[in-house]
Formats: C-alpha cells, sequence, structure tokens
C-alpha cells in the first residue's frame, strides 16, 4: 500500500507512558484514547493530526508497558504507520497484530525531520523522503509476520485459519 | 551446538526437537494472565474469534491496577472481569481482598513453575523467569488469541548472558542488582534478546531479589529474563506448586550473542534517576536531592523480603516532616506475613500509610499521585515522564533500603546515613 504523509518526528524511547499515559486507561473506546494520543510528549498532536500523517521515531519506540492502548490511539489518529530506528518488542508485536504497519529502518531515521513529506509503500518497504530526495529501505518482516500483517492484524490472519493448525 | 533455557523451552512447547535464534513457532502456552487494564479490550476480539476459552485451568486474571475501584470507569472494567471469570469458570480469578499483585501472587500461590511457557498481557509477566520458566509480556489482541486458542507466535530471541560472580554484600538488594545492569547496557540493550543469569553470584540471591531482577529485564528492552533453577528455587516452590513441573538446563555449549559481567561484591546501592531505569547514579555520587514522596511496593519490591528491609530500617525512626511515605504490601499474604511479623505497627508508628495491596501509584493511577514539582523515591520500575502523576514531577527508582532511609531523612540517602 502506498502512503503519502506529513511527519511528526519524536526522540528516541518514546515510552508507552507518553503515548497514552495510564489516567486514561480507564476507558478502551479507541476514539477516545485518540483524543488523548501523545498527551505528556506533545500536546499539539492529538489537536492538530490529520489523517495520513506519519509519526517517525527514534531508537526503542513504544517502551514500556504492554497497554495496547497506545498503538491503538496512534492508529486510530489517522497515523497509517509508524516509522522508527527500533521498536520496543511488545510495541510491535501489537502494532502488527491490530494492522498498524512499522517500519524499522536504524540510522536512516536521523535523515526525516517534522514536517517533511514521505511516501512509504509498506508491502515493500520503501520509504521516499520528498522533501530531502532521500531514499530508504525499511528491514523487511520475517516469515509468517508478513502474512499477519497483509491479512490486517492477527484476528484477521487466525479467523483464516492460517494460524494454529 | 547445544541450546540454552530459554531455547528449550520455547522448543518443548513448539514440539519440535531444536529451535534457533531468529526462528519463528508457535507455541502452546501453561499460562495466560491479564489483569482490569488488559483484559476488557481482550474480550471484544476474544469474541471475534467465537467459541470457549482453551482451558479454564490455564487463564489467571487478576483486577489489580484500578483497584479496589478507584471510580465509575474502572469499576466498570473490574466487572467485565468478574464477569468473563464467572462465564467461563476461571479458576485463578483473585478478588480484591483475596489476591494482590499479579506478579506477586502466581508465583506465591505456586500458578507459575520451573519450564512452563506464560504470556501475560502486562509487560512485567517476565517476572517469573526467576523460576526458571519463560514468560513474556505481549498485548491485547496476543491475549485474545491466547485466551480461545491457549497458542502464540515468537520469534526466537538471541540471548545474552549476564554472569554474576562474587557475593552480594548484606546492604544491596536485586534492586541494585538490576538497576546497575540496566544502566550497564542501556534502556534497549536487551531490545528483542532474552537474559539469562548464570554464575556462582546467583547463590547469595534470595528468591526475592530473583523476582526483582526478572521483573525488570523489560526495563532493558528484554523478552525474558531467566534464572536456572537451584536449590532456593525448589525450597520456595515446594509446597506451592502441586502440578508436574519441568527443570530445563542450558547446555555447556549454548549459544549466547554477548555477555556481560557483573561481580556481586562490588555493588553499591543505585538510584535510577528521572526519567529514564537505565539513568543509574551510585548512591555515593548523589547530591543533596530533597524528596516530597516515598513509594514501597509494587510488583517490582512489594515481596516478604521488601517490607522486612523497609520494617528494620525504619524502627525506631520517624518519617521525615516533609514526607509522605506509602507502604503497599504486594498481596493479601504479605500483608498479612508483614502484620504478624510486627512490620506494619513498625509502618505505623514511623508515620507511614500502609495500603491495601494494588498497583496504585506504581502507574499512576491512584493511592499516591504526584503534584507538578514534586519529588518521589519508589521501589516501583519505570521512572517515564509523567508515570506517577503530574508530567513536571520526578520519580527517583531505588531498592525498598534506599527508599526507606530516604523517607526518613526527607531525601535521597541509604540505610549507613542514619546512624
Ligand atoms: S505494580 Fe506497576 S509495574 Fe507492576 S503490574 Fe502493577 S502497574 Fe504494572
Amino acid at each position: 500500500m502506498a502512503l503519502e504523509g506529513k511527519v511528526w518526528r519524536y526522540g528516541d524511547n518514546i515510552d508507552t507512558d507518553v503515548i497514552i499515559p495510564a489516567r486514561y486507561l480507564i476507558s478502551f473506546d479507541p476514539q477516545e484514547l485518540a483524543t488523548h494520543c501523545m498527551a505528556d510528549i506533545d500536546k499539539s498532536f492529538a489537536e492538530n493530526v490529520k489523517k495520513g500523517d506519519m509519526i517517525v521515531g527514534g531508537k526503542n519506540f513504544g517502551c514500556g508497558s504492554s497497554r495496547e492502548h497506545a498503538p491503538i490511539a496512534i492508529k486510530t489518529s489517522g497515523v497509517p504507520v509508524i516509522i522508527a530506528a527500533s521498536f520496543a518488542r511488545i510495541f510491535y508485536r501489537n502494532g502488527i497484530n491490530i494492522g498498524l504497519p512499522l517500519l524499522e529502518i536504524g540510522d536512516d531515521v536521523n535523515k526525516i525531520k517534522s514536517n517533511d513529506t514521505l511516501r512509504v509503500d509498506t508491502s515493500t518497504g520503501k520509504i521516499e523522503n520528498l522533501t530531502s530526495g532521500d531514499v530508504f529501505q525499511a528491514h523487511p518482516l520475517p516469515g509468517f509476520v508478513e502474512d499477519i500483517a497483509k491479512a490486517g492484524g492477527l484476528i484477521n490472519y487466525i479467523k483464516e485459519n492460517k494460524h494454529n493448525d | 551446538m547445544g541450546m540454552n533455557m530459554t531455547e528449550k523451552i520455547l522448543a518443548a512447547h513448539a514440539g519440535v526437537e531444536k529451535v534457533s535464534a531468529g526462528q519463528l513457532i508457535t507455541c502452546s502456552l501453561d499460562m495466560v494472565l491479564a489483569n482490569d487494564v488488559t483484559a476488557p479490550p481482550s474480550f471484544k476480539e476474544f469474541d471475534k474469534i467465537g467459541g470457549p476459552v482453551f482451558d479454564n485451568t490455564k487463564i489467571a486474571l487478576i483486577p489489580d491496577h484500578f483497584t479496589p475501584n478507584k471510580d465509575i470507569k474502572s469499576a466498570q472494567l473490574a466487572k467485565s472481569v468478574r464477569e468473563f471469570a464467572d462465564k467461563h469458570d476461571i479458576i485463578n480469578y483473585f478478588e480484591v481482598g483475596r489476591g494482590g499483585i499479579e506478579h506477586v501472587i502466581l508465583p506465591e500461590k505456586g500458578i507459575v513453575a520451573p519450564g512452563m511457557l506464560t504470556i501475560g498481557a502486562d509487560s512485567h509477566t517476565c517476572t517469573y523467569g526467576a523460576l526458571g520458566g519463560f514468560s513474556t509480556g505481549v498485548g491485547t489482541t496476543d491475549l485474545a488469541v491466547g485466551l480461545a486458542t491457549g497458542k502464540a507466535w515468537f520469534k526466537v530471541p538471541e540471548t545474552i548472558k549476564v554472569e554474576l560472580s562474587g557475593e552480594k554484600p548484606h546492604d544491596i538488594t536485586g534492586k541494585d542488582v538490576i538497576l546497575t545492569l540496566i544502566g550497564m547496557i542501556g534502556v534497549d540493550g536487551a531490545l528483542y534478546k532474552a537474559l539469562e543469569f548464570t554464575g556462582e553470584g546467583i547463590k547469595s540471591l534470595s528468591m526475592d531479589d530473583r523476582f526483582t531482577i526478572s521483573n525488570m529485564a523489560i526495563e532493558a528492552g528484554g523478552k525474558n529474563g531467566i534464572f536456572p533453577v537451584d536449590e532456593t528455587t525448589l525450597i520456595y516452590i515446594k509446597d506451592r506448586v502441586k502440578a508436574p513441573y519441568k527443570i530445563f538446563n542450558s547446555d555447556p555449549d549454548a549459544q549466547y550473542c554477548q555477555t556481560v559481567r557483573i561481580n556481586l561484591s562490588d555493588l553499591v546501592p543505585v538510584v535510577a534517576f528521572p526519567h529514564l531505569p537505565g539513568n543509574t547514579k551510585k548512591i555515593t555520587d548523589i547530591g543533596n536531592i530533597p524528596i516530597d514522596q516515598v513509594v514501597i511496593g509494587s510488583c517490582t519490591n512489594g515481596r516478604i523480603e521488601d517490607m522486612k528491609i523497609a520494617a528494620n530500617i525504619l524502627k525506631g525512626h520517624t518519617i521525615d516532616k516533609n514526607v509522605r511515605c506509602i507502604v503497599i504490601p504486594g498481596s493479601q499474604q504479605v500483608y498479612k506475613q508483614s502484620m504478624r511479623a510486627g512490620y506494619i505497627d513498625i509502618f505505623i508508628e514511623a508515620g507511614a500509610a500502609v495500603s491495601t495491596p494494588t498497583c496504585g501509584p506504581c502507574l499512576g493511577a491512584h493511592m499516591g499521585i504526584l503534584a507538578a514539582g514534586e519529588r518521589c523515591v519508589s521501589t516501583t520500575n519505570r521512572n517515564f515522564r509523567g508515570r506517577m502523576g503530574h508530567i513536571d514531577s520526578e520519580v527517583y527508582l531505588a531498592g525498598p533500603q534506599v527508599a526507606a532511609a530516604s523517607a526518613v531523612l526527607g531525601k535521597i540517602a541509604q540505610p549507613s546515613d542514619l546512624k
């Protein structure tokens, strides 16, 4: 899937507590979670994010809690893909499982700035920075993890009966 | 080429002879865990798959985060967990007043054992590695699939060997060991990887030390944090674990991607400064940092040994007039043991508030939220911005001995400063 959008750039170790603080976990309504997305690191995000905008982070994006509320809040905000140097393990699983593409590109992330416009092909992992002209290649998804992503998430994948013999 | 403990447990649960790092496998699960925050959203996903739960004896549902319910919305969450547990006849459901914090009660009640494969919709599920099992945190969707099918997919992790030598000095706790390690390798130092603790130093670590160490494997980005099973483990599980269990040992020629060495004899108490658990400083390198609150509890340090350490230090002292000290035994059993041992009296006489078991302030839910500009020394596991309240508050992570001494002196301190 080819996507084009503007970048919200964040740093290293963006944790799930700043993506969706625990005080909002009394709800798991995706729309409500989205209104608090990034609340403790960037108050302007939830107000100003537009459908199709992309989040780009540094190392260890999504570290901390296992709360799936975090990728759900981001996905429901209209963000179709997150790009980072690396992702924390549980956040990565959760993203794949809910059908939110996560692309890892290592140090190339340093060549992406806030408000750059990217064109991203989530199936090939090719990322073009239309603002700077740079082109990057994300690490491919391994084995059946790609099938889970293609099915739009783990529940769909399970229902298609490909998992668990 | 041999396999390490983590690989052996994963292979056994995938029904294959051998696995190696990087391989994708599907494993059958021995225990599936969730709490009042993560279970409710998974029920919706569970219903999409349809059907009954895979095994009502292999699921644990524990309301501990917002309980005793802090408001109406959290009461709704807890209610939906209770109703699910009732409908599916979940054996291991622990109501308020009969349980406590999930990672304290699962080992305590013998629900997790050596060689078991456990997933939990809570990142600190890695705690049970202390007993020689493979356990790791997952999200809501994995949980829903686990509840329905009893299976989960894994990528076999590479393993970092953490070789512990020497002997732990008496004023050092498991918390100092794990904070030292995270300070060395960083909060993503074990990203996607297993941590395996080995070496003769392990002998001087109590079971509660090991739970604290495995608990915070996730704070280094780790998938799990596993200890070999030894005398200490066997004594702990005797009379607790009723079901048969299996002990896995790493082969002498097992593969590791990295070795980290720590001499326990050299350790000093460590404090993790805001806003990352890897931001550690030796207590001897800390200047004068006045504090407003101390929290002693959580799935990291809410066990009986933590209560004992804190009580021994607080005995005969009073909490500084500018400090609120909140002590939270991690389970009803820890509470009762603390009461019988006289610790609760000591806490109250010192001027501390003692709470019923709950996660409470650890995640900034309730029972001790910080105002703007306030500082807390906490035995919990995360000091992210805003974790315990206002985004301009600060959390300093430490062991129970440092927390107790700090409560008395009104600034970050170690027990020897009291004399
Ligand atoms: S005590 Fe804190 S870290 Fe442990 S399970 Fe509860 S909220 Fe999570």
